[in-house]
């Protein structure tokens, strides 16, 4: 999913490329205007019926069944489908009992997958952006091999990476080499935290950790750290995302004018510091909407746990997509799992306006440091459709 | 960069100095080959193992998952997929990705050319309206769409599986942004002349929008090919599987037991060529394109 957004907005600047001409575009003779109304509903009916039919629609029922005791058999909407209010929501929030731990579980997980992925993804596609970004010869076939990951579906992605880190795969092979029993990747539920407390010879909960819960899940728990096996998930999504994002980066950064690079290397500047003082600045919108894009794709991981663990080892995978997705197909609590689908929903929503409340006021290149052309400079020089829809969720 | 050394003045410390620049870029420069290389070995070799152990025997890729050369080779992994319901799998594929793109393409485009261009009470409502949508988490909507997918009758078959993928807001947004981008004389002179809507949307805006359109295509063919989630929830019998849904229960449903790695990764080289020959053949247009993009 996040990796579908990214591409949308990257191939969206593609429309960029020509000279942007806002023409004059509204037709004023006042005979035209009854066929073009006519015409103008008719060419977006299919869109909005769509859109109506397996959007808006779908939504309203199941907002309803989010607060039904509907079982899976029947229409939702059948007279034996009463209202139970929010005790769905109640079983996920505050009715102590497997739907709450498992609930808390999965949002453990996926809380620590977003957090680490996202900086992560978000670095390494800077770093590799602006790498690519020199006058070198074979920087065409760089590119591509960092992009081509992210051209690939989920699941074939998520098949080799079963055989990479299967126990007797690859990636343990190689560490052996190195003298490194690997663990059990995919097998392994430790959390990474613990194990490293473990080193250092911490095994036990201390007791104020120990007997405290929060959405049904200890606080030791809670600070376990992603799971090894999660941890596999990590790695692989940052492999396969670092490409879109590095193309977003690489757009940005070609947007900087070559001679203020100059000039600052003739005073002296190295590149860390260039890169500090000119790169980040200058590509600091982009980060935003890499983070934004970030956060409200890793909530949603999906296809890869339904083709990898389905959430084992001991629901250390379990994201609250899957969860939904299970509570309500397998364990047919339709209710339960629409419920947390809107729950999700929130922390989505929640995220995305904490980044952008974070961010706000410099989501723009700085008019100072803005070296381009004058009358160059739209403002804000980012995509439209990334304005658009931080402009929504704003 | 030679402007540096045209404008070092020609006292013998600066050119020294200058030297020892040469020299340091030049070794910054082997730095940055050999750093770019080791990078693109950790992006590209994966790919390279997978096709090779789809070659390779079960006990083989068991013992040496990181041998490049399959002892013995074997196409032992692509005959029993064949055996397998893997050609449904195919054809179910190719159906679902060829009408959702096509149909996308054609419905963004008429939406996208009715916002930019036509002039009418709601346009501005019915454009927010598909902006807002776009902000919606797509996993969010699972549970939703099943629902209204079997209200609607159409659960379990090609109709449930295609229909709700045309939703596509951002297609149409950038459609929408192209018509704007291309000068609206040629239209006007063809209205005079007192051609139809339709027929200047057609066989004017339509051959102008090839760019815009082939943008669309990539991203709605990859999508739908590359796309899961949607199939699980949209269909249950085995004979409409695509090749993600078959392939991850394949991967799934055998973990744990014998892991038939060949085989699993047979199916994801395959499944992966039509996304990466499409990605060969538009490779300058979706780099340099986007690269390039925001130069103006």
């Amino acid at each position: 999913m996040q990796r579908r957004a990214a591409q949308e907005r990257s191939s969206e600047t593609v429309m960029e490329n020509r000279p942007v001409k806002r023409l004059v575009r509204r037709f004023r003779e006042p005979g035209i205007r009854g066929h073009q109304a006519a015409a103008g509903w008719l060419f977006l009916l299919p869109v909005i019926v769509i859109l109506g039919l397996f959007l808006v629609l779908p939504i309203l029922l199941a907002a309803w069944v989010s607060f039904s005791d509907w079982s899976g058999n029947g229409s939702p909407l059948g007279p034996n489908v009463h209202s139970v209010g929010l005790s769905n929501y109640r079983h996920l929030l505050t009715t102590p009992g497997l739907d709450q731990s498992n609930f808390g579980t999965s949002i453990r997980n996926n809380l620590y997958f977003v957090v680490l992925v996202v900086p992560i993804q978000t670095a390494l596609s800077v770093f590799l952006a602006v790498l690519v970004n020199r006058r070198l010869r074979f920087v065409g076939f760089f590119r591509t091999a960092f992009y081509f990951p992210s051209v690939t579906s989920s699941v074939a992605i998520t098949v080799l990476f079963l055989f990479l880190f299967d126990p007797t795969g690859a990636i343990n092979k190689l560490l052996s080499y190195a003298g490194v029993t690997g663990p059990a990747w995919f097998y392994d539920p430790r959390g990474l935290f613990h194990v490293i407390l473990g080193q250092l010879g911490v095994t036990q909960a201390p007791s104020s950790l120990a007997s405290g819960t929060f959405l049904g899940v200890s606080y030791w728990d809670w600070l376990s750290g992603p799971s090894i096996a999660m941890c596999v998930f990590i790695i692989m999504v940052v492999f396969t995302t670092s490409g879109t994002f590095m193309l977003l980066f690489l757009a940005a950064l070609q947007n900087i004018d070559e001679s203020v690079n100059e000039a600052a290397a003739l005073d002296g500047a190295t590149e860390w510091r260039k890169f500090r003082y000119i790169t980040v600045p200058m590509i600091r919108p982009t980060i935003f909407t890499v983070v934004t894009l970030g956060i409200i794709g890793t909530w949603q991981i999906f296809d890869q746990i339904y083709t990898g663990t389905q959430g084992s080892p001991s629901n250390t995978t379990l994201t609250p997509a899957f969860l939904s997705f299970t509570t309500s197909f397998n364990s047919n609590e339709w209710g339960v799992g629409a419920a947390l689908a809107f729950i999700l929903f929130g922390i989505i929503v929640f995220f995305t306006v904490v980044t952008r409340l974070a961010t706000r006021g410099q989501d723009h290149v700085p008019r100072r440091r803005r070296f381009g052309p004058p009358g160059g400079s739209k403002p804000g020089r980012r995509s439209r459709l990334a304005s658009a829809v931080s402009g929504v969720l704003r | 960069v030679s402007g540096t050394a045209a404008t070092a003045p020609e006292q013998p410390r600066a050119l020294r100095s200058t030297a020892s620049a040469v020299r340091r870029r030049r070794l910054g420069r082997a730095m940055t080959y050999s750093f770019l290389l080791a990078i693109a070995v950790v992006y590209i070799f994966p790919f390279v193992i997978a096709v090779v152990t789809s070659f390779k025997t079960e006990p083989d890729a068991t013992a040496n998952p990181l041998a490049l050369s399959p002892s013995p080779a074997t196409t032992s992994a692509y005959h029993d997929l064949a055996s397998q319901d893997f050609g449904t799998w195919v054809k179910n594929s190719v159906i679902v990705t060829l009408s959702v793109t096509f149909l996308r393409v054609f419905l963004d485009s008429l939406a996208g050319y009715a916002l930019a261009r036509l002039r009418f009470r709601g346009r501005g409502a019915a454009f927010t309206t598909i902006i807002l949508v776009m902000a919606v988490p797509g996993v969010v909507l699972l549970i939703p769409k099943f629902l209204m997918i079997r209200q609607l009758g159409i659960y379990d078959s090609y109709y449930g599986m295609i229909i709700p993928l045309l939703v596509d807001a951002a297609g149409v947004f950038i459609m929408k942004n192209f018509f704007e981008s291309i000068p609206v004389s040629v239209e006007e002179s063809a209205r005079i002349d007192g051609a139809s809507i339709f027929r200047i949307y057609w066989s004017i805006v339509l051959p102008m929008a090839r760019p815009a359109l082939v943008t669309i295509f990539i991203l709605s063919f990859q999508g739908s090919w590359n796309e899961l989630a949607h199939f699980i929830i949209s269909a249950q019998s085995a004979s409409l599987n695509t090749l993600t849904k078959g392939v991850a229960q394949l991967a799934s449903g055998q973990l744990g037991s014998g892991n038939r790695y060949p085989l699993k990764l047979a199916a994801s080289t395959l499944m992966t060529i039509p996304v990466a020959v499409l990605f060969f053949i538009f490779q300058r247009r979706i780099m340099n394109a986007s690269a390039g993009a925001v130069k103006e």
